[in-house]
């Protein structure tokens, strides 16, 4: 498997606090790599370094270096909106826009130069399939997403991103808002799209890293303690504090 | 005093309070409604509707309204010209793009805009306003609307600003970082999210801005004339319908003429439209509303 994202001594701070240190890491492609850790430990500013959705939240600093298919994402060449189109993100609240759910769909490939009324149909039925939701709603598109439950909701926002074709998938603790059956079909879901996609997951389960993810990394106050493949991580961890950590004795 | 009766005498009391505004609105209403059919029985009401002429105090007495209404109309679209785009602007500017240290700053002090008292901008359109106006178009009349228009313009920016910046700040983070995520830029997340998100308080502060236009007395009273006119000029001297109760009430009209019932036969109207507006807001956010 070749290294889709390579991350190379990261620091980040907001404003004097340092949240990320010296974070070296190696995600792989088409592959499903987990971020555990209690929580402030600094894996969601990691995962939101990746799409550069820390440049939003004012008085932060990124020191380092992260490349995407060996390319610096913080170079002043990238446009931060084409990086987002690449990398995509599903959050931890569902968050459709207050629109039908054919809208939420096409919203970001319009806004990105499709016009084409057959073609953006395609897209919404192609990514609502790829996100296991199509059945569910193929009657309703043009209803309200506000409508639907919440992990219908969530689904919807994974076809969202989807409907980008990105290359990168970033979840930030997509199932935390949802129940049981719901989050079995997220995880069903992330199994398949990593056929597609690579996937970065937060998640604060890990029984749910130990599901689904290919790789783990565990992270404690801001720094990256452990990473490995997760059968590794999750059977001979190396270090003291990870196996402290998936045994339960804190966080 | 067992808890029981105690609990039962404070709901009762409150409800009390809570009824005396609206029985002082009900009683408002009933005193307009009673004083105004006394002038429509000698008026009838379409002449008053209709009318072209407006002059109560001279002879032949005219009670058209029409003038005074077209006074009116002039203040709330040319006010509504500086206070709709400047305070939303701004709102968006302030919301969506300045630094948190700015905003801090920036906010209160406009409010503060809102605080000074309708009489000092009444005074800065005559002594200020009116002429700079005048050095441009040098036969703008002394009063005239366009003064008193920029005097209320000016103070219903901070009602739009506030009102409107925090409905775009209450849209949810998490909505701005779905567009974000997107690939969206800041523009387009705020034209095509923010916005959308938060129109209802944004109309909601065009409402309330442009019926405090319509009420304003104090500015037009001094600035903007006592003539009453049919005109779209606004560098001419008019009257509004405050204007017109204003100089009404002064105290110069004897008691129970029908010039001093036409003052209810107004007020009656500005109410009305004023119930319009409100209901037509109520109307328009809900046609538009996207919740969150």
């Amino acid at each position: 498997m070749s290294t889709k994202i390579k991350v190379r001594n990261l620091n980040f701070y907001y404003g004097e606090f340092k949240a990320l240190m010296d974070i070296n890491l190696d995600i792989k492609e088409r592959q499903v790599t987990a971020l555990i850790g209690p929580s402030g430990c600094g894996k969601s500013t990691f995962l939101r370094t990746l799409n550069r959705m820390n440049d939003l939240i004012e008085e932060t600093k990124v020191k380092g270096e992260i490349t995407l298919d060996g390319e610096n994402i913080y170079s002043k060449k990238i446009e931060v909106e084409e990086l987002r189109k690449r990398v995509g993100m599903v959050f931890q609240k569902p968050n459709p826009f207050p629109k039908s759910i054919y809208e939420n769909i096409v919203y970001g490939p319009k806004r990105h130069g499709i016009k084409n009324k057959k073609k953006l149909d395609e897209i919404v039925e192609k990514s609502l399939r790829g996100a296991a939701l199509w059945d569910e709603v193929y009657d309703r598109l043009h209803k309200s997403a506000w409508d639907l439950s919440g992990g219908q909701q969530q689904r919807l926002c994974i076809a969202r991103a989807i409907a980008m074709e990105p290359e990168v998938i970033l979840m930030d603790e997509p199932t935390s808002a949802l129940d049981p059956i719901a989050t079995s079909r997220i995880e069903n879901l992330i199994d398949s799209l990593k056929k597609d996609y690579t996937i970065v997951i937060v998640t604060h389960s890990m029984q749910q890293a130990a599901r689904i993810s290919d790789n783990t990394a565990f992270f404690l106050m801001g720094e990256l303690v452990e990473f490995d493949e997760t059968s590794k991580i999750f059977t001979t961890p190396q270090d003291k504090r990870t196996e402290d950590y998936i045994t339960g004795r804190f966080g | 005093m067992s808890k029981k009766i105690r609990e039962g005498l404070i709901k009762k009391i409150l409800f009390i309070f809570g009824s005396v505004s609206i029985l002082i609105t009900i009683s408002i209403f009933a005193t307009l409604l009673s004083e105004s059919l006394i002038f429509f029985q000698k008026v009838p009401i379409l002449n008053f509707l209709f009318g072209t002429k407006w002059t109560p105090l001279f002879k032949p007495q005219n009670f058209g309204v029409l003038p005074l209404v077209a006074g009116t109309f002039l203040i709330v679209i040319f006010s509504s010209l500086i206070s709709l785009p400047i305070g939303l602007l701004s709102a968006i500017y302030l919301s969506e793009y300045s630094h948190m240290k700015v905003r801090k700053i920036v906010k209160p002090f406009i409010e503060i805009l809102a605080g000074i008292p309708s009489i000092v901008y009444g005074y800065f359109a005559l002594t200020t306003i009116t002429p700079i106006i005048r050095k441009f178009y040098p036969d703008t009349s002394i009063y005239n609307a366009l003064s008193a228009s920029i005097a209320v313009g000016i103070m219903t920016i901070p009602m739009v600003l506030s009102l409107s910046e925090d409905s775009m700040r209450a849209v949810p983070k998490s909505l701005r970082e779905g567009a974000y995520a997107l690939g969206l830029t800041k523009l387009e997340v705020v034209f095509g999210v923010v916005i959308p998100a938060s129109f209802s308080g944004i109309v909601a502060s065009f409402i309330l801005a442009i019926s405090r236009a319509i009420g304003e007395t104090m500015i037009v009273a001094l600035a903007a004339g006592a003539t009453p006119k049919l005109t779209l000029n606004p560098l001419e001297s008019i009257q509004t319908m405050t204007g017109f109760i204003v100089q009404i009430s002064q105290g110069d009209v004897v008691q129970g003429t029908i010039e001093a019932h036409s003052l209810f036969a107004v007020a009656m109207l500005l109410f009305v439209i004023t119930l319009t507006m409100n209901l037509l807001s109520k109307l328009i956010v809900n046609r538009f509303k996207e919740d969150y």
